[in-house]
């Protein structure tokens, strides 16, 4: 049997046994909706726009958070394997830092930048920056010493070999900490969303929640779920995959 | 001389600060076109040297000079094909042959002149393929075909068909010998494979090992192709293996000295 028929088996009697829980009542309905009413708030959500709205705001702030920490991840990386100096003083900051939930910075940020936006982009981009950082940091470090050997005796040298030879030899590790550091980044959104003002999925859980609607709570929190899932699986496995295997990392 | 080696030294200092000579005192003198073998049991310093030639390793004393230009750093004038391919995973097989090239022509010049050297080594077909794509013995034909493009006055080879079977191998020596007619580089060739280095070189460096030192120069003067010379070439054989047996014994016996220590 195929994976995929497999996992859409699984899932189907997974919601069969939560709706025949409910429907025999095992169960309270405010403890957890069934099925039917998680449906029904998820398809009235996106009737009235309520949950597209929410879906946008929050790529919104994931893909400015998630660009900005690639692109200081990278930088940073990139410094901490070229310079020991940085890598001895900055880079243990960094391994400290990617040590503890990004979240932890959000009073700090919300002092800074008001409860808006700002605050919690800030969160996003600290819960990628880290990972990305030691990522690229690794990957620069690692590679095959037999292509810089090589490319050296072709004349390749300085800038040249770097952006020709070490960057390209790395991607491998790149694609990995861009993978993770979207997952990072993720959660830290969630959780800055959480609590902070909408629109957000995050911040419709904690409304649904304060309203004791528990079949919207439980809508939202498929959304995220799946949300996470079919980026990793889709775009970054997939990615991640071709690149093993085009890097000859990968039999 | 085209190729001079003087007096070169070489000594690694480990962690401990023990010193260990793994080369001690190399002279030689290699003319231009000349395809030259050395061999030596592993450990000798054969590949110290040749990365040496190379410019990628520094010599404790002693100098190289090449073309009247005293060896510093690696340059395009000598080419290197190491063990592994060290072709680049991330470009096909066209763009790893033009790597070298890309700075003093224009990409349609770069790209004829790969596809001239891939057909030179018979890999026309894959010149858009991945290395990843390739056997082994391909991989090693298309790295070949990337150093001879560069147009180096001197080709070194590091046990370039070491990795391979015993048939690639020796389909892979014919095909270098007739590059090597072909183009006249001037080839040094490392091999701890006795048979490989008669099959092809027109000279022997033989190195002992423990500092590694030449033990023998021998001029190989079979006519080729060497495979309808069979008596000659076993009769070479036979000295050579007389010449490293002491140098096999003296690493055996080095390694039970050191068992028996620790
Ligand atoms: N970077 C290094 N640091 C310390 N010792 C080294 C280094 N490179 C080589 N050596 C030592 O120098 C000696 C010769 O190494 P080399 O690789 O030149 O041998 P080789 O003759 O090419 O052997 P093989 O046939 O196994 O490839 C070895 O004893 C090795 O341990
Ligand atoms: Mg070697």
């Amino acid at each position: 049997m195929k994976p995929a028929v497999k996992r859409l088996i699984f899932f189907a009697a997974l919601i069969l046994f939560w709706g025949l829980g409910s429907h025999f009542e095992l169960w309270h309905e405010t403890i957890l909706p069934s099925p039917f009413s998680v449906w029904d708030a998820l398809v009235a959500g996106f009737a009235d726009l309520t949950l597209v709205y929410d879906l946008v705001a929050s790529f919104r702030r994931l893909l400015i958070g998630l660009a900005v920490s690639l692109l200081i991840g990278t930088a940073l990386g990139i410094l901490l394997a070229r310079s020991k100096t940085a890598d001895d003083t900055i880079g243990s900051m960094v391994l400290a830092l990617q040590s503890v939930p990004s979240i932890i910075w959000l009073p700090l940020a919300m002092m800074w930048f008001g409860l808006g936006e700002g605050a919690i982009i800030f969160v996003v981009i600290l819960g990628g920056t880290f990972v990305m950082t030691l990522n690229v940091r690794t990957g620069i470090k690692n590679v095959n010493p037999l292509y810089i050997k090589a490319a050296r005796t072709m004349g390749s040298t300085g800038i040249d070999l770097f952006w020709k030879v070490i960057i390209p030899a790395s991607i491998p590790y790149l694609v990995t900490g861009a993978r993770l550091a979207w997952a990072f980044a993720w959660r830290a959104l969630m959780a800055g969303e959480l609590l902070s003002a909408g629109p957000g999925l995050g911040y419709t859980l904690r409304y649904a929640s304060d309203f004791g609607n528990m079949a919207l709570v439980i809508g939202v929190m498929i959304i995220i779920g799946v949300v996470g899932a079919v980026v990793d699986q889709l775009i970054f496995q997939r990615i991640e995959k071709n690149v093993l295997k085009r890097w000859g990392l990968e039999s | 001389m085209f190729i001079e080696i003087q007096h070169i030294n070489k000594i690694y200092t480990d962690k401990d600060n023990n010193a260990n000579t793994v080369l001690e005192d190399i002279n030689l003198e290699i003319p231009k076109g000349q395809f030259v073998s050395i061999l030596g049991p592993s450990g000798c310093g054969k590949s110290t040297l040749l990365s040496m030639i190379a410019g990628l390793t520094s010599a404790s004393s002693g100098g190289i000079v090449v073309d009247g230009k005293n060896v510093q750093k690696p340059g395009k004038d000598r080419g290197m094909v190491f063990q592994e391919a060290a072709l680049f995973p991330w470009m096909t097989v066209t763009e790893n042959v033009v790597f070298p090239l890309r700075k003093e022509m224009n990409k349609k010049q770069a790209i004829e002149r790969a596809r001239h050297f891939l057909q030179m080594v018979q890999l026309s077909n894959y010149a858009g393929h991945y290395p990843h794509e390739l056997s082994g013995g391909m991989q090693q034909r298309v790295s070949i075909a990337r150093s001879l493009a560069m147009d180096p006055a001197v080709l070194l080879m590091d046990e370039p068909f070491g990795a391979l079977d015993e048939q690639t191998r020796s389909r892979l020596h014919g095909q270098l010998e007739k590059i090597w007619i072909d183009t006249q580089k001037t080839i040094v060739f490392v091999t701890h494979s006795i048979q490989e280095s008669i099959k092809l070189s027109d000279r022997i460096v033989v190195m002992g090992t423990r500092p590694g030192t030449v033990i023998a120069d021998i001029e190989v003067d079979i006519p080729r192709p060497r495979d309808e010379h069979k008596q000659q070439v076993a009769a070479l054989e036979e000295r050579i293996m007389g010449l490293l047996k002491g140098e096999i014994d003296k690493v055996i016996n080095e390694e039970l000295a050191y068992e028996a220590r620790s």
